[in-house]
């Protein structure tokens, strides 16, 4: 058995005229928490998708243990998936089913367990996310972060071998941000679980991250432990670590000149 | 360019539904089917019954009129019957159900796509295809026969009402003309094999809509407009051909 649940070999990904990944190489290790960080827009969703096999690559092979999900057919794939747990940014609820209903949804499909181990298993998820009271709860009366607190107990419903999750802090507070941090690196301690995490937010990422990807402009910019980024000699990784807005990364879109878009005069916007 | 949009859009549609619908039903997708049933079938009584009386009391109205001045007033029953049970019940039926259902499976469908449920739902190894989109075509397809069949017997009861009841026509020869001239197949069978294909394209073109709708707010609204106006179209020039087809002496 490989060391790393997920290889990536030459991975190549166009939008229409867009290049996302040129050529890419990932490979991320079993039981660690693996964080893949970048500016906005720079395919950090699309990549979760092209591992769970949502998005079909244009070239390159995707290795998730040992099985190539770029490769499979529907129903393989759908095999494949119930080792995967996923928390997405929009926590992506049910919302015709209770809180409960929601984090007992997959063990009722792809289970057979007695209508008493569900109700124990959903109230242990619930307990570790801190949200067992809220069980009765429709996903229209949850806060932003409790939301995700309960998609993140409905990812851990099967015990996945990988945990990916997609920008799990964006748009918390500090107290949810500080407990899913926790939560994250909990998990992965308490479960064993490969965690997979995508996001831009520095300084939690690195709090608990083993090891980090930094990706812009379809490559890989940089790869290695926190301190080893921090330490890089790189100008484009120096400037996303440390958030500098001057650098090689740019940040405005591509666009013309801004003096001659101002001096166009009304009416003209191309 | 147009015409190849189109027929991408056909295509596609073409294998969401060979994919959600192949491969053997699971026992539990059963109660996924009884519970849509109530939602775009049993909600829909409603409207498909006072539609249907009005319609019927309407027809009643019509012909009785007609009918009195030739002293035919017996052939309300045989006329109502035969208009409502080959084309009025299955068409308007069909129609009121891509507006009040129709309409409903693709707004609900594309929300689900629009807050990534589907894709969540993709993600723990479950199809939605299966569980989502499957259990919709089938309520379609149980639901609009069986509220057709509602259509027709409420919309001869309103036109009874009328005919019979307030206008004075002739009980038995009301009831006794429609019973010697209604065919099972010819009118009630043809009719009911209407509504069965109007089911399949209402439901076909409403999942189709919600899936492949864009995950903005214009994207669904466009989505829900879509469903009900390219059902109706397609409900009536099918019908048109299905009449063609089944009772024209071609």
């Amino acid at each position: 058995m490989s060391d790393n649940l997920i290889e990536i070999k030459g991975l190549n990904y166009s939008r229409g005229d867009r290049v996302i990944f040129d050529d890419i190489d990932m490979a991320i290790p079993r039981s660690k928490i693996t964080a893949i960080m970048g500016p906005s827009g720079s395919g950090k969703t699309t990549l979760l998708k092209i591992i769970g096999g949502q998005i079909k690559p244009d070239a390159g092979t995707v290795l998730v243990n040992g099985q190539n999900v770029s490769r499979m057919n529907r129903k393989a794939l759908f095999a494949v998936r119930r080792q995967i747990g996923m928390l997405f940014q929009s926590s992506a609820l049910f919302t015709d089913l209770s809180v409960f209903e929601n984090v007992a949804f997959p063990m009722r499909v792809h289970t057979d367990l007695s209508e008493e181990l569900i109700r124990d298993l959903v109230f242990m998820k619930l307990n570790a996310v801190g949200l067992r009271g809220a069980r009765d709860l429709m996903p229209a009366e949850l806060s932003g972060g409790m939301a995700r607190r309960v998609a993140l107990a409905r990812a851990i419903a099967l015990d996945p071998a990988l945990l990916m999750y997609d920008e799990p802090f964006t748009g918390q507070d500090p107290i949810a941000m500080a407990v899913l941090v926790g939560l994250i690196k909990g998990l992965n301690a308490a479960l064993g679980t490969t965690s997979l995490l995508v996001s831009h937010d520095i300084h939690e990422t690195v709090s608990i991250a083993d090891h980090i990807f930094i990706i812009a402009d379809g490559h890989v910019i940089g790869a290695g432990s926190p301190a080893q980024l921090r330490e890089s000699n790189s100008r484009r990784v120096h400037q996303f670590m440390h958030g500098e807005s001057d650098g090689p990364v740019p940040f405005h879109y591509p666009a013309d000149e801004y003096q001659f878009d101002l001096l166009a005069g009304p009416g003209v916007r191309d | 360019m147009r015409f190849n949009v189109w027929m991408n859009s056909l295509g596609r549609a073409s294998m969401l539904w060979v994919d959600a619908m192949t491969g053997w039903p699971r026992l539990s997708d059963l109660a996924l089917v009884v519970q849509q049933i109530y939602k775009v079938g049993f909600l829909s009584l409603i409207i498909i019954v006072l539609s249907a009386f009005s319609i019927g009391a309407v027809l009643a109205l019509q012909f009785f009129t007609q009918l009195s001045s030739f002293g035919a007033q017996e052939a309300v029953g045989i006329g109502l019957a035969l208009v409502v049970l080959r084309e009025l019940g299955p068409v308007v039926t069909a129609l009121l159900f891509a507006g009040r259902a129709g309409s409903a499976i693709t707004a609900e469908i594309g929300l689900m796509k629009t807050t990534e449920q589907l894709s969540a739902m993709e993600m723990m190894g479950v199809d939605p295809l299966r569980r989502i989109i499957a259990p919709r075509i089938w309520a379609g397809i149980i639901s609009v026969p069986i509220l057709t069949a509602i259509f027709n017997m409420v919309a001869i009861y309103g036109g009874m009402l009328v005919a019979v009841e307030w206008l004075g026509a002739d009980s038995g020869g009301f009831w006794t003309g429609m019973q010697e001239q209604v065919e099972w197949w010819e009118d009630v069978g043809k009719g009911m094999l209407k509504s069965v294909i109007f089911a399949l394209l209402i439901t076909w073109v409403a999942v189709f809509q919600g899936y492949d709708s864009l995950p903005t707010a214009a994207g669904m609204s466009m989505a829900t407009t879509r469903t009900v106006v390219i059902s109706s179209v397609l409900i009536l020039a099918t019908d048109f051909l299905l009449t063609l087809v089944l009772y024209g002496d071609l």
